[in-house]
């Protein structure tokens, strides 16, 4: 396919096909197809899953209807990440936890470990599927042309299961990591099925222009919807109110692996570092890893992940700053090599996508 | 891609084309190819001093950050300004896009640099093609 090859995670992962600016604008304005089975898929089964997800998720999965899912994490006992993942309800007791390519292993264990006090099995089921993720605003009419489910039947983060590309009982859910529409289908991960979805997928897409997308457009999509990378913006020694997570983390269901501390960190007045947007505003790009210093030319903190913004045009970063320089219109400086290059604190995420009739 | 022949190239990929005492400067085609899209010059500033083999700016594609070495040394007289506002020019046309014009305080540098059938098997020793 011509595509630029890198090393992520342990994993052989494209980087761009055609061109990272391309292929981040055919998800913005068109389709786009990724290949993310580097991501892994644990299931948990039993009596007492939904106990075993709640102690071990921060989100609460009470909250789920069978069929839908949610954006959650699994945290440490002293309240930092050990993965943000995405919790399915298949049935009260059936869970499936995706989780990401480069953690997978230790997220496993983690599971397992944790897990086993609680009445129910836990599979690792990642090497049995591939998964594809189909994303921008022509992601619907694009699979539509190839399943039998009713695709405007599925809410965002609702999932259903039919036929795809002929193949029955495939996993079809309304997920994503781009800030748009889309969907991330499950199919058998044999090569040769594999093989014939994606060119299917790309034959639907064709008249949108659909595009087959790397890991760097991937990068430059989930950071204009301010979405967290884990190492970046989430990792173990950052923890749920630093990274802005606070949304998902729901305190109020009970304890679960982490909630004591973040209880503490609560009591104590909250984080002491937070992360923001920042938006570039003198010419330079911030970068992962720079550092963001305040006017007296003191550093206060760093990028967690800076890109130019395809869609935006312009630069921008998530960076951690103590939080008296959170508030949005904050004039910082970012170290850019030698340069010291002003930026402003902005509201996350920097695009949202245009509001439609589902 | 042809390498025109009256370039000069050197082993980090950058070009010259060189007119006596004067020459301008740019990235071949490989580069801009290997980079992807280009989205920000960091130019020289006029009348800076370059020397040979040493950074005198960089080029950054979405990802990544490249610095760009000077194939010779002399002067900068004239710095490419199209390229603030129109950095993807390199990716349509390497070979015209230059990014500065130098006057060479040695243009006998010129000789050790790479012809462009010596950079042409260069680069495709490099690849493995």
């Amino acid at each position: 396919m011509g595509a630029k090859m890198v090393d992520f995670g342990g994993w052989d992962m494209p980087v761009e096909y055609s061109g990272l600016i391309a292929e981040h604008m055919a998800v913005r304005t068109g389709v786009g197809l990724f290949d993310v089975s580097h991501m892994g898929d644990i299931q948990l089964r039993g009596p007492e899953s939904f106990q075993a997800v709640q102690h071990i998720c921060m989100n609460d999965a009470a909250k789920l209807q069978v069929g839908q899912a949610q954006y959650s994490a699994m945290l440490y006992p002293q309240g930092t990440f050990v993965d943000d993942v995405i919790v399915h309800k298949f049935s009260d007791n059936d869970y499936l936890i995706v989780i990401n390519a480069g953690t997978r292993e230790k997220d496993y264990n983690w599971v397992r470990t944790n897990a086993q006090k609680f009445h129910c099995h836990v599979s690792d089921y990642s090497d049995y599927y591939t998964q594809l993720a189909i994303q921008g605003p022509k992601a619907a009419e694009t699979l539509q042309k190839l399943t039998n489910v009713d695709l405007s039947t599925i809410k965002f983060y609702w999932f259903k299961w039919g036929t795809v590309c002929g193949l029955p009982n495939t996993l079809i859910a309304r997920t994503g990591y781009t800030g748009e529409d889309g969907f991330e289908i499950y199919i058998p991960s044999d090569e040769a099925t594999s093989k014939r979805v994606w060119e299917e997928v790309l034959e639907a897409g064709r008249e949108f222009g659909i595009l087959p997308c790397g890991l760097g457009a991937r990068n430059t999509l989930r950071l204009e919807a301010a979405l967290s990378l884990y190492g970046h913006e989430i990792s173990e020694t950052i923890n749920v109110f630093e990274a802005g997570l606070d949304r998902f983390c729901k305190l109020e269901k009970g304890p679960f692996i982490g909630s004591d501390a973040l209880q503490k960190v609560l009591a104590g007045g909250g984080p002491e570092r937070r992360l923001v947007g920042l938006e570039v505003v003198e010419r330079g790009i911030a970068r992962d890893g720079y550092g963001v210093f305040n006017a007296d030319g003191k550093q206060i903190g760093a990028v967690a992940s800076g890109s130019p913004a395809p869609f935006l045009k312009k630069n921008i970063a998530l960076a951690f700053v103590p939080r008296e320089y959170a508030a949005p219109d904050t004039e910082v400086f970012v170290q850019v090599r030698s340069a010291m290059v002003k930026a402003k604190v902005v509201p996350t995420p920097f695009y949202r996508r245009p509001k439609k009739q589902q | 891609m042809a390498y025109p022949a009256n370039y000069r190239y050197t082993r980090e990929h950058e070009w010259i084309e060189a007119d006596g005492k004067t020459g301008r400067v740019g990235i071949t085609d490989y580069a801009q190819n290997s980079l992807g899209d280009i989205v920000f010059v960091e130019s020289p500033k006029v009348g800076a001093s370059v020397k040979k083999g040493e950074v005198f700016g960089s080029v950054e594609s979405v990802k990544a950050v490249s610095d760009l070495y000077s194939p010779v040394t002399g002067t900068v007289t004239e710095v490419n300004e199209e390229l603030a506002s129109a950095p993807e020019k390199i990716n349509s046309d390497a070979h015209s896009a230059w990014i500065m014009k130098v006057e060479l305080s040695d243009p006998a540098e010129l000789e050790s640099l790479l012809s462009a059938a010596d950079y042409e098997k260069y680069i495709a020793e490099e690849t493995g093609h």
